[in-house]
């Protein structure tokens, strides 16, 4: 991904979010690497808090190289539930027919700086990686995705999708998003798609008319919106709990 | 139970609705019919409280309270149903979930203890039985993938188990066959079809009608109540059409 000897600087379009101090803490960050074996098949979920919810708390970045042999499989689900700085970055390379999942989801409030970037490269023939990330920002926070899907020369087969939306529940809060298509092969299929946007009025009212308060039912609108990106996780019932109860102390005071 | 007096409603700064009065009784099923573009739908809006149907005049009092002053969601708490001709998808929650925060929503600013899981199951089920869907389709996110005809009937089940004391119904008939036409209709007689209860049907069609048999109907053209009489004037629409009362 990038040179993990220096600090970088916001001049570095894969930091430029980030807060030089927050960096200046967390610097260098070690590589957590997994492999995953030919034919074989593995989950993770990473569910990362870094905030004390008064605005403070410690910088957290992680760095996951992730090997996929030929033939395997991963899902990785992601929660990034809020922090001064909290990322999660991750840099996949796959092998022949491999397959990857990537699903992220980010709740920011208060002035939390929330981050996911994933570099996945297509480096054989026929694989798939599928990655959706919802992200939700309030007060004066901001979510961010970087995300590049780089498929190389005679990576032919390859099967590469993004899709990134981000709800903003404040007219401060930021959120950013860049999908990235690099492609050197010939014989490929790609695409990606990001959407920034409030809340469905309608969807709020039909809720409303059957006697959910507002608050409940931005909750609800918004357990909708992360719904598909835990889709695939195996504790989905508990993440989607973790979630709606930072979800609902986001909605109670913007925090 | 409602009396709505020189009601007037914008949508985007234009008048739909012009001084429309309107009284229902309890006991009463009303049919509201028109042609396209009448207000038809802004007054089950514009009754709901959806925002951006903005009153600009007149009163609406519901069993005695000011409805107009009531969040839409105080609304549907003192008893007020809207059935929606489109009713929405919402991906990722169940209806199970979706019901029983409603109902349990209603029950707390009443005062009442909210239903248990296995208490509302029990409801659940039985009211998705009087319309006929099956209850693993309740289990599912709120109205994707759901037929028209599906999603009407599941409208009819979540009035069921809110149990409203004024339902209005708009276009509940459209997208619907034969079948589901007498089940809905069924359907609307059993839950509402009551002493203490009322129904206003907002309808194109006379169909509906024959199903659940209006004790009033109603013209309404060019955002006021036109011509108002007995269920013989839903015939006489349906033979003319609206131009000789409109």
């Amino acid at each position: 991904m990038s040179d993990l000897a220096t600090i970088p600087t916001s001049k570095s379009e894969d930091w430029r979010y980030a807060p030089a101090n927050a960096l200046a803490q967390i610097w260098p960050i070690a590589v957590e690497e997994i492999h995953v074996a030919a034919g074989g098949s593995d989950a993770l979920t990473l569910v990362q808090d870094g905030g004390d919810r008064s605005g403070g708390g410690e910088p957290i970045a992680r760095q996951i190289l992730l090997v996929l042999e030929d033939h395997a499989e991963f899902d990785l689900t992601i929660l990034n539930l809020g922090g001064t700085y909290s990322r999660i970055a991750v840099e996949a390379r796959l092998g022949k027919a491999s397959r990857l999942f990537i699903g992220g989801v980010q709740l920011a409030g208060a002035n939390d700086k929330l981050e996911i970037a994933t570099e996945v490269t297509h480096a054989e023939p026929d694989a798939t990686s599928r990655q959706i990330i919802r992200s939700v920002a309030g007060g004066t926070a901001s979510a961010t995705y970087l995300g590049k899907v780089r498929v190389e020369r005679g990576a032919d087969g390859s099967d590469g999708a993004q899709s990134v939306r981000a709800m903003l529940l404040s007219p401060t809060a930021t959120a950013n998003a860049r999908p990235e298509l690099e492609i050197y092969a010939d014989d490929v299929k790609c695409a990606h798609g990001c959407a920034v946007g409030e809340l469905d009025a309608m969807g709020l009212f039909y809720l409303a008319s059957r006697g959910i308060a507002p608050r409940q039912a931005k909750a609800l609108m918004l357990q909708a919106f992360i719904a598909e990106a835990l889709k695939g996780a195996a504790d989905a019932d508990n993440l989607h709990a973790q979630a709606q109860d930072r979800l609902s102390r986001l909605l109670e005071g913007e925090l | 139970m409602l009396q709505i007096h020189n009601l007037s409603a914008t949508v985007a700064d234009k008048p739909i609705l012009k001084g429309l009065s309107l009284t229902i009784n309890a006991g009463e099923i009303h049919a509201i019919m028109g042609p396209n573009g009448a207000g038809k739908s802004t007054l089950g809006y514009t009754l709901g409280g959806r925002p951006g149907y903005e009153v600009t005049g007149g009163e609406v009092s519901f069993n005695g309270q000011d409805l107009l002053a009531l969040a839409p969601h105080e609304r549907a708490a003192a008893g007020l149903f809207l059935g929606f001709q489109y009713p929405v998808e919402i991906p990722g929650v169940s209806f199970v979930q979706f019901l029983r925060e409603a109902l349990n929503s209603q029950r707390r600013s009443r005062d009442e203890a909210p239903l248990s899981g296995g208490e509302f199951l029990k409801l659940a089920r039985e009211k998705a039985a009087l319309l006929k869907l099956d209850m693993e389709m309740l289990k599912r996110p709120v109205n994707v993938g759901f037929s028209g005809g599906e999603k009407k009937r599941a409208e009819m089940v979540q009035m069921g188990i809110l149990d409203p004391k004024l339902a209005i119904l708009d276009e509940t008939d459209s997208g619907l066959d034969i079948d589901a036409l007498r089940i809905c209709g069924e359907g609307i007689n059993s839950i509402m079809r009551k002493p203490d209860k009322a129904v206003l049907l907002i309808t194109h069609y006379q169909r509906l009608l024959d199903y659940v048999r209006p004790d009033f109907v109603h013209v309404l053209a060019g955002g006021r109540i036109v011509r108002s009489g007995g269920p013989e004037l839903a015939v006489q629409l349906e033979h003319h059409g609206y131009e000789d009362v409109a």
